[in-house]
């Protein structure tokens, strides 16, 4: 068996008297690209919340690699390597877009402020090292001649790009996108298969995605996860999960009985 | 971008002379501020001399730099809405105040000024102002680290609260000591134990005057001091501000959420920036209690005064250093200019004297640039970042390239 890169085992939380996930079990393996899908409001976002530390959970235990992080704050687990994208799209708006990057990339700097005020020779080194891997990460993704602009000024499609170059300046080994292609049409969706597939070899990345777009995750997942107010209904390969039949019920409804 | 190699501009004593470099000029800018000032003030009557009145503002000017720059750290990198900055300058005012007086009591046995520029006496004053920004930078984080989880209004609150208990204590102190055997005397600091049961606190450490003010303290802060401070303060938030760490600091003030998903360690970075802010408006206390013609006093410390530097802070720009300098110039000057009008050709002179109505004056210039510029006269951008320098800049690069 490969290795594991994120697990979680029975991971619940509720909000007052809802229950939004209960009994979560998930096995990322290194390496793989698995789909978490299910209707809204079936807790996708929440698990993603729950797994990057925006919540905690109130049971069970998430393990990144061999540490054990769930407890832990958003950036502390961010440092262990894994990052994530954002469902509305989260970038830091005045700043350009070259500092968004920058300030990912950050995560793993050295130096503290008594070098950034004296502008040391290790200071100056490692901020170009940083811009310079801002600069690679932007020209990835097609972004290098946008660099000195304001983050809002950017489009839609390239605003999404942005957040996932952003994701990755931290340098993670396990990514979460929530719902990359929202709102892209057909064209763009096809560009952002092969990108995914495109970073996941060159970063060695492990991917876990949340997407609607049923034909981009039956295309490039390996794994897929149903998710239906909050409990896992379904789980295996693409193939497995088309035909079945409690994930079509969740999505269309039980067909309805002869009535007379 | 390619690979950098370690050429010309790179190397270490390069980088050593551009590190110190900005450090020199703005001291050598400070002492001829300073050499100006005293060749003024002998030769009144010369063209070329301005009057000590405009040093007095010129003073103020530098300290309100200090004080409004500091405080952008805090609401215009981190957007944290701090209300309490005054009370930092307060407690930076009267330490480095109860240092140098009392020290000069102990050390030189009056409270005169002791030896020139540079002289003895100006280390006791910048050792003192140094202990009052370190005072008020750990009060900064003592206040920083349970409040800063607030957000928005609530800690607009605590901060406020913060400066008014400041202000209280500050009238609950003993009066000043007035000679050397009353400073030896009373010690540091003593409790007695009264006939009536009740305790009673002495000492030089806690003899600041009151709801009196604290009188007398020696006035060694001269233009010198001032703007070589103020040029660091700036030095330090610029170079904090280009810097990456200045970045995640802003990127707080963007999306705390999505700053903490990127691995910035929010809360930390929040106290860093009230520390930081905390110490230069100690150290702009501290300036502002030497100053000559000041009796720095509680009722002055009031919280109108710390609206004053968020005014300052807001219509600068949230973040910009270059703005927040050019509010502090312009709201320094302003009151001041609406003393008396006569100085606008062709107004009528029955409007000239508008001294009873400048407040209003005053805001409504500021509700103007509030509705016309809401983002503050520079958004975050400097000065030297606007349309207007960068199609200059565009134009010279332009004219360099064609032969």
């Amino acid at each position: 068996m490969s290795e594991v890169a994120l697990e979680a085992r029975g991971v619940s939380i509720s909000f007052g008297g809802l229950k939004a996930v209960s009994g979560f079990d998930l096995t990322l393996e290194k390496g793989s690209l698995q789909g978490l899908i299910g209707p809204n409001g079936a807790g996708k976002t929440t698990l993603f919340n729950l797994v990057t530390g925006v919540y905690t959970p109130s049971e069970g235990t998430i393990h990144l690699g061999s540490q054990r992080i769930d407890g832990m704050r958003p950036h502390q687990i961010t440092r262990r390597g894994l990052a994530r994208t954002f469902q509305n799209i989260r970038l830091f708006p005045d700043l350009r877009v070259i500092d968004n990057v920058m300030v990912a990339a950050q995560t793993h700097m050295k130096h503290g402020l008594v070098p950034t005020i004296l502008r040391t020779g290790g200071y100056r080194r490692e901020q170009l090292a940083i811009e310079r891997r801002a600069r690679e990460l932007l020209s990835i993704f097609n972004l290098q001649g946008l660099a000195g602009e304001q983050a809002k000024n950017l489009p839609y499609g390239h605003q999404r790009r942005l957040e996932m170059a952003r994701a990755l300046a931290t340098d993670p080994k396990v990514l979460l996108l929530d719902e990359p292609a929202a709102g892209m049409n057909p064209q763009e969706k096809l560009g952002l298969a092969s990108l995914i597939a495109e970073l996941r070899k060159e970063f060695d990345l492990t991917i876990l995605l949340i997407e609607h777009d049923m034909g981009l995750v039956m295309d490039i997942c390996e794994q897929i996860t149903v998710l239906d107010y909050g409990v896992v209904i379904a789980s295996g390969p693409p193939k497995k999960i088309q035909n079945d039949p409690r994930v079509i019920e969740a999505y269309l409804g039980t067909p309805m009985t002869n009535e007379e | 971008m390619s690979e950098q190699p370690r050429d010309a501009w790179t190397s270490t004593p390069v980088i050593w002379l551009r590190s110190i470099l900005p450090w020199l000029v703005g001291g050598v800018l400070a002492f001829a501020l300073y050499r100006y000032g005293m060749w003024s003030e002998s030769n009144q009557g010369s063209r070329l001399a301005m009057p000590i009145f405009h040093f007095k503002i010129l003073s103020l000017i530098g300290i309100n730099a200090i004080m409004a720059v500091s405080l952008n750290v805090v609401n215009g990198y981190t957007g944290q809405f701090s209300l309490g900055h005054v009370g930092f300058m307060a407690i930076g005012g009267y330490v480095s105040g109860a240092m140098t007086y009392y020290g000069s009591m102990i050390l030189w046995q009056s409270t005169a000024i002791h030896g020139e520029l540079f002289g003895g006496g100006d280390f006791l004053f910048l050792g003192a102002l140094l202990c009052g920004g370190l005072v008020a930078a750990l009060a900064g984080y003592v206040v920083g680290l349970p409040s800063l989880r607030l957000r928005g209004d609530y800690l607009a609150i605590v901060t406020l609260g913060f400066g008014e208990i400041v202000r209280l204590i500050l009238t609950l102190t003993r009066p000043i000591k007035k000679t050397a055997e009353e400073v030896s005397q009373a010690g540091l600091l003593s409790i007695t134990h009264n006939a009536n049961g009740s305790w009673a606190l002495d000492g030089w450490m806690i003899s600041v005057g009151g709801a009196l003010g604290f009188d007398g303290i020696p006035k060694y802060t001269n233009l010198f001091w001032i703007y070589l401070l103020c040029f660091a303060t700036i030095i330090f938030c610029y170079r904090l501000k280009q810097s990456v760490l200045g970045k995640a600091f802003v990127s707080i003030r963007e999306d705390e959420v999505a700053a903490e998903a990127m691995g910035v360690p929010t809360t930390r970075y929040k106290v860093l920036a009230f520390v930081i802010a905390a110490f230069f408006g100690g150290v702009g206390g501290g300036l502002f209690a030497h100053e000559v013609g000041i009796l720095i006093s509680p009722p002055e410390m009031n919280f109108l005064k710390s609206v004053d530097y968020v005014i300052m802070v807001v219509l600068g720009g949230m973040g910009s250093i270059s703005g927040a300098v050019l509010a502090a110039i312009a709201l320094t000057i302003l009151p001041e200019l609406l003393r008396d009008l006569s100085w606008i050709p062709f107004l009528p002179k029955a409007l000239h004297d508008v001294s009873d109505y400048r407040l209003i004056i005053y805001a409504l210039i500021l509700i103007c640039v509030m509705i016309m510029r809401p983002q503050g006269l520079m958004g975050i951008k400097e000065i030297w970042e606007v349309r207007p320098a960068l199609w200059l800049r565009a134009k010279l690069a332009r004219k360099e390239k064609s032969p």
